[in-house]
């Protein structure tokens, strides 16, 4: 039995009032996952966007215990509280939001001792693909050609020359007892999966697609559409695996080519048809690479 | 029992029945985690033990077990300090009482694993009290002593409880060990005020703009300050109690009459008595002052020495480039306004041993400077290849 949206409770456990720019996927993100996750959950978050659009003291959006120490160790202190948590006789949820910044690069090695300690708690990457708190520097998981501040497109070097490091699939090869990819622009996916990593034991994963206007320079009213464009493109995609072994994987109904993911986002303007094709090649190979195995499934 | 530095400093976790250890490996502190692993093993606590893979996520999952509520206890040295400089500022300015007991040795370049303190110093002003240890019945009573003082309501800060590398941690004294409920009745359950608790939700460590930021730091140097007396109070507890009296920021021999005194840390304070005995039969009078504390810093207690002598040596097993050894610098500012001669001593860097000789010549050159009303060299080098003293 999964959950339905119309079941959420109406309660935020993230409030609003807190102040993500207009038509930020983070915040929704947060919102819905806190609203699965429930009271009895406590939250830390590392230096990153939701950081501060989450509370400048005196005014915190959380309802909910909630901890900062620093940048690099989500993975660690999440672990410290569950522990702590555990000796005192309780049972909390324990839940590390992280963007990817704090994930793919500085953080990568708190998560994996973490995670190959299997210790029982929840680590969310909120994914919006570049270091957007300090102002748009490209981060691991920038993908090929976008334009950052540390990856501007220059004379001789139009924008990123490495395409975005494959961070779900590390995560997988950690054998923990779940993971799963998500998207705000699937909601019914997205919560199921929420559930399932709150009703399961050990180091869980979540993954999600963050569509951020303010970085990517797109209409904030298109956040959600950009987030379906990147699974319909093979730029994303919806999977989940239990202790290493892939579970499930959404496939799309249709396969839109990546020209029409990057159209709208300022960060792709510069693209010339030669690295049109280049981000092309890899949303091919992804695809094959995930879908490969399954079925073709007739275009509607 | 028969044990190493570091075998008291985790039979100390042991009998203060810490809730939550997180701790990462490093010479010469590795036996403190395996012991500890061991007493997990064989059932002799029931601690949480976080083998984390750095000891940035050490301290970072201490400060986060600390902040749900727990007592935590971790250990380090050197490049392991260094790595958690970051954190260290975290735990202090959140006022958890996190004890961390520091073996010192010598941080790179070179890459070294013997006795220096380049490793703590840079860290005194992260807002930790520090005290260096002579003996290991003494680091064993200090990591009790630390639990007491930094969970003491005035206080509430991180303590970092030192000892020589090898000298301490590797070497066997014989140490007298409390049980577990003398311990107890010392030591009551660590009862925090403010902690991640999802019955009564609270933030803890948010943004904070510059309208509040400057308090805060305000209210760090108010408990700092707090905790010279807590120190004593703990002090004097516990020597009632185990009879053993380590007399709190500093420890004096033979001061009393002394026309110079030389102030030592750590292990070095052993030699030096040896070498005051030695000098006291040939008629000469000289004291000697044991720093323990570094932080907060025994500023009265060594000007009330300093009013009665003609000159003060003060040695240190550090040096801050370009201005002079650490414990010399807070000795001078201890001393603003006293016209006395004080000299720094640099020996035992890296490791190198420091024996009686060398105690002795920092003595005479103390002497020499009490003599002539002042010294020939401010700082001077001991044993040190191509440098005359
Ligand atoms: C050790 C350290 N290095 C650098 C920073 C500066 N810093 C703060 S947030 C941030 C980027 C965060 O990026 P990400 O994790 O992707 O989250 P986002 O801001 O994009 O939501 C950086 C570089 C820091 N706080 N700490
Ligand atoms: S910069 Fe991007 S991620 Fe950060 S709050 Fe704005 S839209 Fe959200």
């Amino acid at each position: 039995m999964s959950l339905n949206i119309k079941d959420l409770p109406d309660e935020h456990l993230f409030t609003p009032g807190h102040t993500a720019c207009p038509g930020c996927a983070a915040p929704i993100v947060v919102r819905n996952l806190m609203k699965v996750f429930g009271k009895d959950t406590i939250v830390y978050a590392p230096a990153n966007c939701l950081l501060v659009f989450g509370g400048t003291y005196p005014y915190i959006a959380w309802k909910v215990p909630y901890l900062h120490e620093a940048f690099e160790n989500t993975g660690a202190c999440i672990s410290g509280v569950k522990r702590a948590v555990k000796k005192l006789g309780k049972d909390s949820l324990v839940v590390g939001i992280a963007g990817d910044g704090g994930t793919y690069d500085i953080g990568i090695q708190a998560l994996s001792g973490a995670a190959e300690r299997n210790e029982d708690v929840i680590y969310v990457c909120y994914d919006n693909e570049a270091y957007m708190n300090t102002g748009i520097q490209r981060s691991g998981s920038t993908p090929f050609g976008a334009a950052t501040t540390t990856t501007p497109v220059g004379k001789k070097i139009p924008g990123k020359t490495q395409n975005k490091k494959n961070m779900a699939e590390i995560m997988r090869a950690h054998e923990i007892p779940y993971m799963a990819t998500m998207s705000i622009a699937y909601p019914k996916d997205f919560l199921r999966k929420a559930e399932k990593a709150r009703d399961t034991r050990g180091f869980r994963y979540l993954h999600v697609f963050s569509p951020c206007p303010t970085g990517w320079r797109h209409d904030p009213a298109l956040s959600i559409e950009m987030g379906r464009r990147a699974v319909e493109s093979g730029m994303w995609t919806l999977y989940e695996a239990e202790y290493g072994r892939i579970t499930d994987i959404y496939k799309p109904k249709r396969k839109i080519p990546v020209k029409e993911y990057i159209r709208d986002q300022g960060r792709f303007r510069h693209f010339t048809e030669e690295m049109v094709a280049k981000l092309q090649e890899y949303a091919d190979h992804k695809w094959k690479q995930m879908y490969g195995s399954l079925p073709e499934e007739k275009p509607e | 029992m028969v044990v190493t530095g570091d075998y008291s400093a985790a039979y100390g976790a042991l009998i203060c029945d810490v809730d939550v250890v997180a701790a990462y490996p490093i010479t010469p502190q590795t036996f403190i985690v395996e012991d500890f692993s061991e007493f997990v093993a064989d059932g002799l606590t029931d601690a949480e033990f976080v083998k984390v893979e750095s000891e940035h996520s050490a301290m970072s999952a201490c400060i986060a077990a600390q902040a749900a509520g727990a007592r935590t206890f971790t250990a380090t040295a050197s490049q392991g300090l260094a790595l958690m400089h970051e954190m260290l500022f975290v735990a202090a300015a959140l006022h958890l009482p996190i004890v961390m007991p520091v073996v010192n040795r010598t941080l790179a370049a070179p890459i070294g694993i013997w006795c220096e303190y380049n490793d703590t110093m840079p860290e005194r002003d992260t807002g930790w009290l520090q005290v260096y240890c002579e003996t290991n019945q003494e680091v064993l009573d200090m990591v009790i002593q630390s639990y007491k003082i930094g969970e003491h309501r005035d206080v509430m800060l991180p303590v970092m409880p030192s000892m020589d590398a090898f000298i301490l941690s590797h070497t066997v004294e014989p140490v007298h060990a409390p049980s577990t409920d003398e311990v107890a009745d010392f030591l009551p359950r660590y009862q925090p005020q403010a902690i991640l608790d999802t019955s009564n939700p609270m933030t803890i460590g948010s943004f904070a703009p510059p309208e509040y930021i400057q308090e805060i730091r305000y209210q760090s140097e108010v408990t700092m300050q707090k905790a010279r007396e807590v120190i004593q109070q703990v002090n004097d507890d516990f020597a009632q109690t185990f009879g053993r009296d380590y007399h709190g920021l500093i420890e004096e021999y033979r001061t009393d009459d002394a026309d110079v005194v030389l102030i030592t840390m750590g292990t070095v304070t052993g030699t030096a008595r040896e070498v005051v005995d030695d000098m006291r039969r040939e008629g000469k009078k000289v004291g000697l002052v044991k720093l323990r504390f570094f932080r907060p810093f025994p500023l009265q207690e060594l000007r009330r020495v300093a009013e009665n002598v003609e000159a003060m040596g003060v040695y240190d097993r550090a040096m801050s480039f370009g201005s002079g050894g650490p414990a010399f610098i807070e000795t001078r500012h201890a001393l603003y306004g006293l016209d006395i001669p004080v000299v720094n001593f640099l020996a035992g860097l890296g490791g190198r041993d420091v024996v009686k000789e060398d105690v002795r010549l920092m003595f005479e050159k103390t002497l020499k400077a009490a003599k002539e009303g002042r010294a020939e060299n401010e700082t001077v080098w001991i044993g040190t290849r191509g440098v005359k003293p």
